[in-house]
């Protein structure tokens, strides 16, 4: 069985993909995805050596061409998202990719040519394989191409006979986040003892239930204001989700952060990086990730 | 004038920029926050809402009195958001554009437009701030058309400063396009300045003109410094790592509030976006 565990916080730069990289160093067997293909970080502490580049194509576009096209403006009647201009011109931005217009054009002046909208690879980096992309800027279709890695990457698994497929997931509750959480076996949600991170967090633990997904939090920088992160652990127990750790602020994530590297690459055996570990011990034994009651900590934990 | 707030890596500062610069600002303003999956601009402006509206977005509904099943709405749908099985026609109105299709191409007027909740938009004020934001609605994956409404919130001529969601496809694109400036927020780590590059690229694809501020720019390096400098980008404003800024914000409570000394700052931060909208840009 493959469990797959996603990172997600609602709110971004909570630390999801700090927190994701330092895991993929304890966890044996793993695929590593990073699903937050609009603002795709992983690479940078990750150092993948790509092995497999592969475009992902998009819905098609309009273009009109004007030799054929007649101004008779009923595109522009039909286009409910102003994409068309007063020249009948396309604005790319602004094409749905509906092709109503390509439909109704009475003389078929508009084309409709599939779009590469970004791109996705198969790596690997110094833990093991890694499933990554990057959408091209301004695109649609993110929650495809976030489903697209993630199929990639339990496919990986299945062919490497791997058990764990780690996910650092796109901020927000919107398209990318639900493609990113479909199916998974539970999520960690990471959290800052801030009024807009419990806010955010709410929302996320909101649509975790809705896709019944069994949830854990994480509580990072929680020395920022401690009474802020008990109600963040009271109000995880109400929404059945146990805090698995609390990791006080400490700038040396962004020096490792700078230095291309995890925690644990960068200060092995600071206090930090033991809380960290404690934190995958936790999330490892958790009853979320271990829904058959079976638990083989050594194959898991380096 | 229309200034968006934005970034591409989330968790910079977008949210304390936008709220601090509009409170900082001492005549009529409209603030609007278009980061509707994640909205948290109101956690700190506490603005009075009088004003709640649901937002829905148009999707077919089949009259099968009048359907022929004749498979033209299926035809024309990008989004397979209506098949027609056997003597059944299936609408799958999350897949739903609103593109208005179907209706077009129905030759037996069997389709009608019904509404989807999308989520709200609550309005109000703060002193001389006129507030709005949407929530989306949990579950729902569409925040665009959300964003939109949003944006037409904005009736005064007062200027407008949008609070816009991280990352830089279509709910950024929908809160960024038509305006005049945007401010893009970062931190000067590598996570940063990546995510800020392909912000610039977005913005200089929407051929807006863009400042920077750096925040906790003491935690990290100079290459976002650099970059700016290489790109032409004028970094406006520096916020250096301050745990009483990180405390007050996590009870929030705003910069301008809390530590009056920054007041005036955000109010020179908005006198020269204004400055640079009249010269004509900082960037093009």
């Amino acid at each position: 069985m493959i469990n797959e565990l996603v990172i997600v916080s609602g709110k971004g730069g909570t630390g999801k993909t700090s927190l994701t990289a330092a895991f993929s160093a304890l966890a044996k067997g793993t695929v590593l995805c990073d699903a937050d293909v609009d603002a795709a970080d992983m690479h940078l502490l990750m150092q993948p050596k790509i092995c497999q580049t592969t475009d992902f194509m998009g819905g098609g576009q309009a273009c009109v061409d004007p030799q054929v096209c007649t101004q008779c403006g009923t595109c522009r009647d039909v286009c409910r998202f102003g994409a068309i201009d007063e020249t009948f011109t396309v604005q790319p931005i602004l094409c749905e990719g509906c092709g109503v217009c390509v439909d109704m054009c009475p003389e078929k002046a508009i084309g409709f040519e599939p779009q590469k909208c970004g791109e996705w690879y198969l790596s690997d980096c110094k833990y093991g394989p890694m499933v990554h992309a990057r959408l091209g800027i301004a695109e649609e279709n993110s929650g495809k191409l976030v489903s697209l890695v993630r199929k990639e990457a339990r496919n990986l698994a299945e062919q490497k006979g791997y058990g764990l497929i780690l996910t650092d997931g796109p901020p927000g509750i919107g398209c990318p986040v639900i493609a990113s959480l479909s199916g998974a076996t539970a999520l960690l949600i990471v959290v800052e003892p801030t009024v807009s991170g419990i806010h955010d967090m709410l929302r996320v633990a909101e649509l975790a239930s809705h896709f019944k997904l069994p949830g854990m939090l994480c509580i990072n920088k929680f020395d920022l204001n401690p009474e802020m992160s008990d109600k963040i652990a009271d109000i995880g127990q109400k929404h059945n989700m146990p805090v698995v750790g609390r990791i006080p602020f400490d700038s040396s994530f962004v020096q490792a952060m700078v230095a291309g590297q995890n925690i644990f690459e960068y200060q092995p055996e600071s206090q930090l990086s033991k809380t960290i570990q404690k934190i995958w011990t936790q999330i490892i034994g958790s009853p979320a990730m271990n829904s058959m009651g079976v638990l083989d900590l050594q194959s898991t934990i380096r | 004038m229309i200034i968006s707030v934005a970034s591409g890596k989330g968790g910079t500062g977008k949210t304390t920029v936008a709220t601090n610069m509009a409170l900082a600002v001492e005549h009529d303003l409209t603030l609007l926050d278009c980061d509707v999956e994640e909205p948290n601009a109101h956690l700190f402006l506490q603005p009075a809402m009088t004003e709640k509206i649901q937002v829905e977005t148009p999707v077919p509904h089949i009259d099968m009195e009048k359907c022929s099943l004749c498979r033209n709405c299926a035809a024309i749908c990008r989004f397979s958001a209506i098949t027609v099985v056997g003597k059944n026609v299936l609408v799958f109105p999350e897949l739903c554009h609103s593109c208005g299709g179907c209706t077009l191409v129905c030759p037996e007027d069997a389709i009608t437009e019904v509404g989807r909740v999308l989520g709200e938009i609550e309005s109000g004020r703060r002193d001389h701030i006129f507030f709005s934001h949407g929530r989306m609605r949990i579950g729902e994956a569409m925040a665009p058309p959300l964003i939109k409404k949003v944006r037409s919130m904005a009736v005064s001529d007062a200027p407008v400063i949008i609070d816009a969601p991280p990352g830089t496809s279509c709910p950024v694109i929908a809160a960024t396009y038509g305006v005049d400036f945007v401010l893009l927020v970062t931190e000067p780590t590598p996570f940063g300045l990546h995510d800020l590059q392909l912000a610039v690229e977005a913005v200089k694809l929407l051929g807006i003109p863009s400042g920077l501020v750096i925040n906790r720019s003491d935690l990290g390096t100079d290459d976002v410094k650099e970059y700016a400098r290489s790109e032409g980008i004028p970094v406006l404003m520096e916020i250096p790592f301050d745990r009483k800024i990180a405390e007050a914000y996590s009870h929030g409570k705003t910069m301008v509030e809390e530590l009056p000394e920054w007041a005036g700052k955000f109010q020179n931060l908005y006198t020269q976006i204004e400055r640079l909208v009249q010269a004509g840009g900082g960037m093009q």
